[in-house]
């Protein structure tokens, strides 16, 4: 069946911010569903509100909405577009929810919109769990069997063993497992009470179950064929988002295996997906087969991501022409061109994934794992057998040293309970490998140079020396969807040991070598990606091959449709150097990958290979304080007084010379960790405990503007992109601050003055390509507190901004070419844009969702308008967070803001705000003659007194101003912002970002969505 | 372990560790691309005479279990493997006397077969044993699989009753048949005979229908059994599968050739012409039926266009080229099992 041409215009939705659970996989899936919907002609629309997707660039879709994912800002670009259909299942679980929303609120119909995909009633049976147990039950399968319980002396024909959740508690908190009905009327009474409407689901536990999941795509001649099998490592019980995950499947038997092919394809015919993918969960009894059916999305997700890197089989492309009319056996397989898309993948290699943890970062969180996802990224490894993918993926995942994580090692009491002995037994024979002494057998074991070092006490390059004298080199080989059956020019690749290697045929272009930034972490997200995705695009336009090695299976940079070449590996010195000696590049590109390509910098260049740009040494100019302090000097840049310790003592004195308040951080780290601002002595030894190493004290500018800047810079002269303010005073981290482009309160002179520091500072550092400096302004005064010559986490925004792409210029100048030559258009934005961060407190309960200068976000949004107030309102939407327009605002502040303060809640009162406050900043609000409601701290109230935290949790406030104490995590402050979490009330932590929410609520206009092809003034 | 290797006629080398039995076996060097099933691949008689290289990555894994036998003894010679995955699987290989070769570089191997053709090899246990050279000019005397007629050894000697079942009566000759066929007969209730490759027209023509079962080799050579397929013709209702159905095709005036490397796997996908639909099936076959365009030809493979069904209504009977028994693969294509038996019941 061919395309349907009664369909003329397609609207995608994305799936909005990174958040735990939806990352970069659906800026993949709807890159390949935009690219094969214009290919076939049909007129693309795309709503996201991320800036950081490369879906949102101008050239993806002829009309790109950067806009809130609310049922208001798609109905209203519905509107504007008129679209004849709505394809909501590549976006995630946010996508899928606004389509149902749609349909049902009618707009839809209304509008003459098609959902295409995945209809309303098939979304609605894959999750209800009422009509998704009828869909299955119907198929002579089971899910686990459940009931809602309300009453603890109703627990009547509940199974043994059995697992109890709490309706409405964050992160599932009071849930646990019951082997015996007394474990469970106690576990139900503790449920109950944890609830908020005293609710529990009462659900069979297959804990400890072996958790399978199949990736299935049907088209609508009802073909059904299953793209891929994923085991899980650890067992049912752990979200497969933390699982660590293997492909293809194991441990099954062919006969179990094909049952459960037979149940996946059984399950999508009953829920009725009749054009797309599917991935359904199964958890299985390994002693005696019992099979339970646990999920299904009817969607594109993070599974097919990985199945799609897995096998090479592009789920989202082949799901988007489906969704169209296509059918399995007329989409060619893009790897081998002349076998169908029903080809079932197989593979002649393993693939293995594991999740990146960030405990770290949420001192007090739970780390326990459970059945809600807690980990931000993810590392994928290939290899020609399960240890040598298990431990690329293993060593993939860059964590912090000294990071909690689960798997932090192999020791054997280490590995998750319940692993299967099959793995088990795996890992020890690869342990006894690395034992051997045998260099080849260590490789082959998947071991890295590294770790052989180590192990003989050697360093990782005098095992490489080694190795190389011995002639052990990796051989590279090719991904092809069919286990090399086929003949298949495929561009995909990873490396493995003892075999041959398949040869990349010379087309006579030069190549560069683009570094990725590896796993999602706080820190290093998605921003990265797309600064390597434009690279890619950028030098092969110039006539360049572009060959990428990345190893987060999430991204678009790893479709294999992105560079000339991909290597799937990880990015560790070893493996990219045997990238680059069997590329041969003229050059190797390590400023867009954030910190994980610099850390190779050096090597890259020892080993005699080229960095395209910018040389390493400015980046060591950059990063090493005391060569960066004499370089400020002699231009006579300000930077905040600082000093390098190593001991107590000598921060102490330090903090004396350079006066308090001090900012703490470890040298070298990402994305502020361990960062503290100390106010005196006894703060600075507590930070000073929590790290170790060599520490960074700045003198910590009080009181001041942030800025941060995105440059070009072409070796001579320096090109201002983005001037960008925070809303935030400094001391909140960058990365976590809402940032407004043009910066609003920037002074003629102090704008001038930035623009002096930016580009002086440019040529000198020696940056040829890209430049981030942040800056303070204090009393008039510009401070240099960073510079940083590689791409930042603002420049996707920054390029959307502006409208010129700052990442496709900074190749170019790269490549040799010169600003002038360039001759970019000074940046005139009509209008203001805002970037919000999105923060995953709500996974992390028991760490305290405050601002400060260790990062947090996971995500951010853009929203753009007229005036700066329509911006941020329309941003705080975006984020998840609407500010209210009237009600109830409650104000709890620390003593230094308590003067700052009265003008906030002057400007709530006179929008007609209840205000409710706590004893201390209720007095000082009343003293400045506002009308206010006393109501009592948790620590003080009476037993039967209302706390603020019972108000908060009523739904009694709509909006909170809090700001940190300080103190331990189970302050009154803690409290109420956990309940305000809970509850999903805005809760705003500086005074800053208070005023300018107010300054919001008063002023922000309703506004018509613009695309970005308007307002940048391009045509797609 | 000691260490072996595969040779093929072209005198690529292959080396290995030997983890089954010792010694060398001779035939010709095949791949499967099955990720599943190692013991039922090696236990079907289709196998017989071939050294079977496996592409999934890790061979061994979950065991072995008598029930996943396809016949009563192994017929592939050699188990060739990117690594072994458990140590039941290897005392299986050694204790039935078929050589397995682990950390053989598969993908070379397969890449080999692919762009030059199935090849005559050996698969060597022990290199000491048997020197490279020596070993290159026995495989240089080998019979080559084309012309080859295997069916004889493999079959039965005498027929035998499979399952008695209260349906019709259906007789399975055995040019090498998978017990998954029989099997699955007998799932639909239907009374099950097995009878040798010899078995002439009349005494199958009794039963309510008849099943050509699969089987090794190139099928030109069996002219007997094209004859009696041809005399049975239009007598009772006929299924053939894979040799089955090549016997078919030779005995309705199509022709067979020998693929460069075979169907080998558990994902060919295959289109019903009459419905649109794609199966996804399980194949196992290095000759095949030539393309055609007659209307006989209700099956084509979406991999290389070569007949992979063929219905003959006035002569009341079909057959396909894979394997709707599945056993090891998917079971996509039990219904044509299924639909068949109920054709059956109901004539």
């Amino acid at each position: 069946m061919p395309a349907r041409r009664d369909i003329e215009s397609v609207c995608v939705i994305g799936s909005g911010p990174i958040v735990i659970g939806q990352a970069c996989e659906f800026d993949y899936a709807g890159c390949q569903a935009l690219k094969v919907l214009r290919e076939d002609g049909y007129r693309t629309i795309v709503v996201n509100s991320n800036p950081a997707t490369i879906m949102t660039d101008p050239g993806f879709a002829d009309r790109t909405y950067i806009e809130p994912l609310d049922l208001e800002s798609v109905a209203s670009v519905l509107e504007r577009e008129r679209p004849d259909a709505l394809l909501p299942t590549l976006g995630g679980q946010t996508a899928l929810n606004l389509a149902v929303g749609l349909a049902e609120g009618g707009v839809l119909d209304d509008l003459g919109v098609e959902l295409i995909g995945a209809p309303v009633e098939v979304i609605r049976r894959a999750e209800d769990r009422e009509e998704f147990r009828d869909a299955v039950r119907s198929c002579g399968l089971e899910v686990p069997a459940s009931r809602i319980v309300t009453d603890a002396d109703d627990l009547e024909g509940v199974l043994l063993p059995a697992v109890v959740r709490p309706a409405f508690t964050l992160g599932g908190h009071g849930g646990g497992f019951a082997d015996t009905l007394e474990e469970l009327r106690q576990q139900v009474e503790r449920g109950l009470s944890e609830s908020p409407i005293r609710q529990v689901l009462v659900e069979e536990s297959v804990r400890g179950w072996d958790e399978f999941e199949l990736e299935v795509i049907r088209d609508r001649a009802d073909n059904v064929v299953v793209v891929c099998s994923i085991e899980n490592l650890d067992p049912m019980g752990v979200h497969t988002g933390d699982s660590v995950t293997v492909a293809p499947q194991m441990t099954l038997s062919d006969e179990a295996y094909q049952e459960l092919r037979d149940a996946a394809a059984a399950v999508i015919r009953a829920v009725g997906v009749e054009t797309g993918g599917s991935n359904i969960q199964f958890a299985r009894e390994r002693a005696t087969g019992a099979l339970r059916v646990i999920e299904m999305n009817p969607r594109v997700s993070r599974s097919s991501a990985l199945a799609s890197k897995a096998t090479g089989y592009p789920i989202a492309k082949v799901a988007a022409k489906l969704a169209v009319g296509y059918t399995l056996d007329e989409i060619p397989n893009d790897l081998t061109k002349t076998t169908p898309a029903s080809f079932e993948p197989t593979l002649d290699y393993v693939v293995v994934k594991f999740p990146r943890f960030a405990f770290e970062k949420f001192p007090g969180a739970d780390r326990a794992l459970g059945t809600q996802m807690k980990s931000v990224g993810e590392s994928m490894g290939i290899g020609r057998t399960f240890t040598e993918a298990f431990l690329k993926a293993y060593g993939s995942r860059e964590l912090d040293p000294g990071a909690a994580t689960p798997w932090a090692s192999l020791e054997e009491d280490e590995l998750p309970e319940g692993l299967h002995p099959w793995f088990r037994a795996e890992i020890a024979y690869a342990k006894e490998e690395l034992g051997s002494g045998d260099l080849l057998r260590a490789k082959r074991a998947g071991w890295g140079d590294d770790t052989i070092g180590a192990a003989l006490g050697l360093s990782g390059a005098e095992v490489r020396g080694r190795r190389h004298a011995e002639g052990v080199r990796p051989a590279f080989r090719r991904v092809d969807s069919c286990a090399g059956e086929v003949a298949a020019a495929s561009n995909y690749f990873y490396s493995t040991w003892g075999e041959e290697s398949e040869a990349v045929s010379d087309v006579g272009k030069p190549r560069v070598v683009i570094l990725g930034s590896g796993p999602n972490r706080i820190g290093q997200g998605i921003e990265f990606d797309y600064c390597c995705v434009h690279a890619a695009q950028t030098f092969r336009s110039l006539g360049y091959e572009a060959v990428m090695v990345n190893c987060n299976p999430e991204t678009v940079s790893t479709d294999y449709d992105t560079s000339d070449r991909l290597y799937f590996e990880p990015l560790s010195v070893e493996e990219v150097l045997a990238v680059c000696d069997e590329e041969k590049p003229v050059g190797v590109v390590t400023q867009f990958g954030g910190q994980t390509p610099l850390r190779l910098a050096r090597a890259i260049e020892e080993a005699g290979y080229r960095l395209l740009g910018t040389p390493h040494d400015a980046i060591d100019l950059a990063e090493d304080r005391e060569r960066f302090g004499s370089l400020a000097r002699e231009l006579g840049i300000r930077c905040p007084p600082w000093a390098t310790v190593g001991t107590l003592d000598e921060a102490l004195s330090a903090a004396d010379e350079i006066g308090y308040p001090v900012l703490v951080r470890p040298s070298y780290v990402l994305g502020g960790r361990a960062m503290r601002v100390c106010y005196d002595d006894e703060q600075l030894e507590a930070a000073m405990e929590a790290v170790h190493g060599s520490v960074l004290l700045d003198r910590f500018v009080e009181n001041a503007i942030e800025l941060d800047v995105d440059a070009l810079c072409d070796g001579e002269e320096v090109y201002i992109g983005a001037v960008m303010q925070h809303v935030e005073e400094a001391g909140v981290h960058s990365g976590d601050s809402t940032c407004v482009l043009p910066a609003p309160s920037l002074t003629l002179a102090a704008a001038l003055e930035v623009e002096h520091v930016v580009k002086r500072l440019g040529p000198e550092l020696g940056v040829v390509g890209i430049l981030n400096v942040q800056l303070a302004i204090a009393d008039g005064t510009v401070y240099v507190l960073e510079a940083n010559p590689r791409a930042s986490r603002t420049v996707p925004f920054a390029s959307k901004a502006i409208g010129v792409n700052l990442v496709d210029a900074a190749c170019r100048l790269a490549a040799g070419q010169t600003l002038s030559e360039l001759s970019l258009p000074t940046p005139r934005p009509t209008q203001v844009s805002v970037k919000a961060a999105v923060l995953p407190f709500s996974r992390f309960p028991g760490a305290d969702p405050v601002l400060g200068p260790e990062m947090h976000s996971t995500g951010e949004v853009m929203a753009s308008a007229a005036d700066l107030p329509t911006a941020l309102a329309k941003a705080e939407r975006a984020a998840g967070r609407p500010l209210p327009t009237s009600g109830v605002a409650f104000l709890s502040v620390r003593d230094e803001d308590k003067l700052a303060v009265v003008p906030v809640a002057a400007a709530l009162a006179g929008l007609g705000f209840e205000l409710l406050a706590t004893v201390g900043t209720a007095r000082t609000l009343a003293a400045a003659g506002l009308e206010v409601v006393v109501v009592a701290k948790v620590a003080d109230a009476d037993p039967d007194e209302t706390t603020v935290v019972d108000l908060v949790r009523r739904g009694r406030c709509d909006l909170i101003v809090n700001t940190p104490q300080g103190g331990g995590a189970r302050a009154d402050g803690y409290l109420i912002r956990e309940a305000a979490l809970v509850a999903r009330v805005p809760c705003v932590t500086t005074i800053s970002g208070a005023a300018a929410a107010v300054h919001a609520i008063a002023s922000a206009r309703a506004e018509s969505a613009l695309s970005l092809q308007e307002r940048i003034g391009v045509e797609a | 372990m000691t260490s072996g290797y595969l040779l093929l006629e072209d005198g690529t080398v292959y080396r290995g560790r030997s983890v089954g039995a010792g010694g060398a076996a001779f035939g010709e060097a095949v791949f499967t691309t099955g990720m599943t099933g190692y013991q039922e691949t090696m236990t079907d008689p289709s196998y017989a005479e071939q050294l079977v290289c496996f592409t999934a990555p890790m061979v061994g894994n979950y065991g072995v279990a008598d029930e996943r036998d396809e016949s009563e003894r192994p017929h592939g010679r050699a188990a060739l493997m990117r690594r072994l995955g458990g140590s039941e699987w290897a005392e299986w290989l050694a204790s039935r006397g078929i050589v397995g070769l682990e950390e053989i570089d598969t993908r070379a191997l397969v890449l080999r077969l692919r762009n030059s053709g199935a090849m005559r090899a050996v698969a060597v246990a022990d290199e000491e044993a048997l020197p490279i050279d020596d070993a290159l000019e026995q495989v240089r005397t080998q019979a080559p699989m084309e012309g080859h007629a295997l069916v004889a050894g493999v079959s039965v000697r005498e027929p035998y009753v499979f399952a008695e079942g209260v349906g019709p009566r259906v007789a399975v000759v055995d040019y090498g048949t998978k017990r998954s066929i029989p099997r699955r007969l007998a799932r639909t209730g239907v009374d099950v005979s097995v009878f040798p490759h010899t078995a002439d027209a009349d005494s199958l023509a009794g039963f309510d229908g008849v099943v050509l079962s699969n089987g090794p080799g190139d099928p030109e050579p069996l002219e007997a059994e094209v004859e009696t397929v041809k005399a049975l013709l239009g007598r009772t209702p006929v299924l053939g599968i894979c040799l089955g159905h090549q016997l078919l095709g030779l005995a309705t005036g199509h022709r067979t050739f020998k693929l460069p490397f075979g169907h080998r796997g558990a994902n060919h996908p295959v289109l019903e012409r009459a419905t649109g639909r794609v199966l996804v099936t399980s194949q196992n076959h290095g000759f095949a039926v030539e393309p055609s365009d007659a209307t006989e030809a209700t099956h084509v493979s979406l991999y290389d266009g070569t007949v992979e069904g063929l219905d003959f209504p006035d002569l009341r009977a079909r057959s396909v080229q894979f394997h709707p028994e599945a056993g090891p693969g998917p079971h996509d294509a039990w219904p044509i099992i299924d639909t068949w038996v109920g054709e059956l019941a109901r004539a």
